[in-house]
């Protein structure tokens, strides 16, 4: 049987590290980096900025793609022209988040969703946060509408949209 | 297992020492179209297979291999990463390829070096945490070491050293794609401000940005593409040990296994005769002398004193690094070695311009790893 | 042109443990011996080797299979390390696959390594970097931020309930308690533990969840004639296949893993297979939550789309049932050190088409096997067929 060929590993315990048993050393990485963000994702910063969402199309498939990128991974072609995008949309999917990713339990909730995006094609969506909701009343195909920050407070970034509320 | 692989495409972008209009997608994009269009072939309907040399590090993302397919027109298709060299991606390809699975493979590598503000740190971040990283030396003191050996052994003289610099940076002003040709003198090197000594600045490559696309398809297929196919007669690759304590440190036992196996695939006996020409890794400039040898591409010790006769430039006798090399081009992080390929297959296409060799049919493509390894990559390309 | 017939000959693994002592090359070299071992090859008969490994945070070593090469015996040899994230435990054997059949290599060892828990303080730090980091990191995800969207995705689509998805932990968690090597295996778990355990991310619960774990497995490739000498039952790898969707993991309908079903294609195609629910004995399909094992079993065409939880409760998929699917008690039962728990199941295939299963052993004589696995984002799909 194949027991045999299963290696008996030393599995340690919290007690090991605690008592002093086992050495540990402990590093930090430093890993410190500055992406150019290009053209699509340049530009789409920078109309976030400035309040506004933009897709890319694609003038072979038609698409409008969301987020923007300057090839059509579809087609393999550059895309052709700047499209600017409603700021409502509809919830692909969601979910109740009650942990942070280190497991400590979070006071609220967190309500990440995909949404896709008014004047992108169908299902293009992007990554973001619903807020001024009820968790346990969203639902699938919900809509929703971009709540931004102040023009003073946006910086071109994803978080200049606080979060998506739902359309009243 | 009788099939034959070709390189019928090569398309590339830079290299930069900054590249801020572009982000990596959009550069690598660039690339892939050249080499698509220079291979004749469509990547959503031609090609069955997709490599990217990556690491998560250098990109600094985890799971890098997420953001590989887009830009080469490889979404829904069989794609992989190799943590890797650029020619480690390509023996990836050429073993789909001689297995019979796929007849078009497409290989990737890029460098995004300008992006990376902490890369010191990060090579360091690759040293054994118990042994090594305690030291906390800069990484390049293994540079500098590894030349102090090689000079202690009386293999290489710093002028030798030299004398590759002179000629790699000469070399790069004959090539427009490199980041960092220039005419220095020997002097110059000698006297540029030491780094780990005897290793001083200009020794070491500096880096660029850029990337490379290579498509590569079984001969049968490559007949019916757009002309130019160089054959892939060998590769080779090996691992040797990571520690600093029990590695070879002046043999480039790395080397001398990688291109052995290379070597025994291309049915070559004598490559200082087989070989015409060769790009090698000089991302140091001692790691070029120490490579010629292991490599079997210089008489055994003569390295340094064929360079300082000219024997490894354009018109000597095994012309070595005609691209410019690291040190010319730049440092591509994990795409150095392709970058070294690259050239050998514009020589062999009497594509190289300015910089063409007469006459050669057989080049020997080498990369290596970077610090802290001891890992290398041949390949034997052949007209 | 027909390919050369590659087998597997042997294998070997370490426990899986929450957080081991040995490092990750000592890991490598447990399992290697132990996979050496199995077949009485000695570490000079193999002449190529693959590792497989996660994100290199999670180890905390930059080139990490640069460093792990020792321990994997690759000194002095060619050594490649593919990573396809999750997906890489059974792309590793299609790897060696592709080595052995190039021609190029007649044995090849395959090693995956995975020792997550030197990321502190919770190895989840290592995801934190998978996102995009222009437009997605800032948002703070965290890995059971997707898992959730898709999880919940896959339910609405189909009207599912917890009870339905949470019966396959239940299954797998009691096959695993025969697995030697798990962590998790438990023959009295059920499905009110599971319904009751804490809400991390709605709708994943705790007991949804396989938890990080450190571990090593390693298989020995041959080709044809090689493998007939060194045992007399060798393993073949009849068909692979992989596929990887588009990073823009937002356009993507998350309730079909779509590249999951490309993958199983190429596999099956190049096996052979027409008809995989027949022809297919034993799945073992990447469950790291037990949802998956129904998207991936739906992807990998052996149910219909949104059908595999009800094939789960008619028993289809237990040890003794049709189909059996994860008898080795999967990622749910005996751990998942990412890599590792892909090769894991290659294994899996290997001891159980060759009766060495022991209390594992699925009954009557299975003699076709697929492994699959999944990684990166909601992304890849990886597929070996085994038989013999």
């Amino acid at each position: 049987m194949m027991d045999q060929w299963v290696y008996s590993t030393t599995g340690l315990h919290e007690k090991d590290f605690e008592t002093g048993r086992v050495l540990v050393e402990t590093w930090k990485s430093k890993a410190e980096y500055a992406w150019d963000a290009g053209i699509a994702m340049g530009r789409f910063l920078e109309e976030l900025r400035c309040g506004r969402l933009v897709g890319r199309r694609c003038n072979s498939c038609h698409r409008v793609l969301f987020p923007p990128r300057m090839f059509c991974e579809q087609c393999f072609r550059p895309t052709a022209e700047w499209v600017t995008l409603a700021e409502t949309g509809t919830v692909m999917t969601y979910s109740i988040v009650h942990v942070r990713w280190d497991m400590v339990r979070l006071n609220q909730p967190q309500v990440p969703a995909v949404v896709a995006i008014d004047g992108a094609s169908q299902g293009m969506g992007i990554l973001h946060l619903l807020g001024e909701v009820v968790p346990e009343s969203v639902k699938m195909g919900m809509r929703v509408q971009a709540v931004w920050k102040t023009p003073e407070e946006r910086e071109g970034s994803i978080t200049d949209i606080r979060y998506f509320k739902p359309i009243s | 297992m009788n099939r034959t692989v070709e390189i019928v495409g090569v398309g590339w972008s830079g290299f930069r020492s900054i590249t801020p209009d572009q982000s990596y997608k959009e550069l690598i994009f660039e690339a892939a179209t050249r080499a698509y269009a220079d291979a004749g072939i469509d990547p959503r309907y031609d090609v069955q297979g997709f490599v990217t040399a990556a690491e998560d590090y250098h990109e600094g993302t985890s799971i890098y291999d997420e953001y590989t397919p887009d830009q080469l027109g490889a979404a829904q298709r069989p794609m992989h990463t190799i943590a890797g060299d650029g020619l480690h991606a390509l023996a990836a390809a050429y073993m789909q390829i001689a297995s019979g699975l796929m007849d078009v493979v497409v290989v990737e590598a890029h460098s995004k070096a300008s992006n990376i503000l902490s890369l010191p740190h990060i090579t360091a971040f690759a040293e054994d945490p118990t042994f090594e990283r305690p030291l906390a030396l800069h990484p390049i003191a293994l540079a500098g070491l590894e030349m102090q050996a090689l000079i202690n052994s009386g293999r290489i003289t710093e002028e030798e050293c030299a004398g590759v610099v002179v000629k790699n940076r000469r070399n790069a002003t004959r090539n427009p794609s490199a980041a960092h040709g220039i005419e220095v003198t020997s002097k110059d090197v000698l006297a540029s401000p030491p780094l780990a000594s005897p290793l001083t600045s200009l020794m070491a490559a500096p880096h660029a940005d850029g990337a490379l696309v290579f498509v590569l398809a079984d001969t049968e297929r490559a007949r019916t593409l757009k002309g130019n196919p160089v054959r892939v007669r060998g590769v080779g690759w090996a691992t040797d040990t990571p520690a600093l304590d029990s590695r070879d440190w002046t043999g480039g036992r790395y080397a001398r296994k990688a291109a052995e196996m290379a070597y025994r695939v291309a049915g070559i006996h004598t490559p200082g005769r087989e070989i015409d020409f060769a790009e090698v890794d000089d991302s140091f400039a001692h790691k070029e002398l120490l490579h010629l040898e292991a490599l079997d591409l210089v008489p055994k010790g003569r390295a340094g004193e064929w360079t300082l006769q000219g024997q490894t430039a354009p018109s000597g006798s095994m012309p070595v690094n005609i691209s410019g090399g690291a040190l010319g081009e730049g440092s591509l992080l994990d795409a150095t070695g392709l970058s070294r390929a690259l050239e050998v297959v514009l020589q062999l296409r009497g594509q190289a311009g300015p910089r063409q060799l007469p006459h050669v049919t057989t080049g020997l493509a080498f990369g290596w790893r970077g610090l802290p390894t001891t890992v290398g990559v041949a390949a034997v390309l052949s007209a | 042109m027909t390919m050369r017939r590659v087998a597997v000959v042997g294998a070997g693994m370490t426990k899986f443990v929450r957080r081991a002592q040995e490092t990750g090359r000592e890991l490598a070299w447990e399992a290697t011996s132990k996979a050496l071992e199995s077949c009485e090859m000695s570490i000079d008969q193999i002449e190529a080797v693959v590792m497989g490994t996660g994100p290199d945070a999670f180890d905390g070593v930059h080139m990490k299979s640069e460093w792990l090469a020792d321990g994997a015996g690759a000194w002095g040899k060619p050594c490649l390390r593919g990573y396809v994230g999750g997906g890489t435990g059974v792309f590793a054997a299609a790897q060696g696959w592709y080595h052995v059949a190039s021609g190029l290599f007649d044995t090849c060892l395959v090693v995956c390594e995975e020792k997550m828990s030197p990321a502190q303080p919770h190895p989840q730090g290592a995801f934190l970097t998978i996102f995009d980091s222009f437009i997605e990191r800032p948002l703070g995800p965290n890995l059971l931020w997707i898992f959730a969207l898709e999880m919940n995705a896959y339910m609405q689509r189909y009207g599912l309930r917890k009870e339905d998805i949470a019966q396959v932990a239940v299954k797998n968690k009691r096959n695993a308690a025969d697995h030697p090597a798990s962590l998790l295996g438990d023959r009295n778990i059920t499905l009110k533990d599971i319904l009751e355990s804490e809400v991390m991310a709605w709708p994943v619960q705790r007991l949804d969840v396989s938890p990080v774990t450190d571990g090593a497995v390693a298989v020995v490739l041959a080709a044809d004639n090689v493998a007939r000498r060194v045992t007399p039952q060798p393993v073949w790898i009849e068909g692979v296949g992989w596929n990887l969707d588009t990073a823009y993991w937002t356009d993507r309908d998350l309730s079909y893993p779509t590249y999951v079903e490309e993958a199983a294609r190429m596999a099956y195609r190049m096996a052979g297979i027409t008809e995989p629910r027949q022809q297919i004995h034993i799945a073992e399909p990447y469950d790291p939550f037990d949802y998956k094992e129904l998207h991936h079993l739906e992807g990998l065409m052996l149910f219909p789309k949104g059908k595999a939880p009800e094939a789960t409760a008619l028993g289809i998929t237990q040890r003794n049932g049709d189909l059996p699917v994860c008898p080795s008690g999967g990622l749910l039962g005996v751990g998942n050190p990412i890599a590792a728990a892909g090769l894991m199941k290659v294994a899996e295939l290997f001891w159980q088409l060759r009766g060495e299963a022991g209390g594992r052993q699925v009954p009557g004589d299975p003699r076709r096997g697929v492994a699959q696995a999944w990684g990166d984002l909601m992304q890849v799909g990886t597929v070996v067929v085994m038989g013999k």
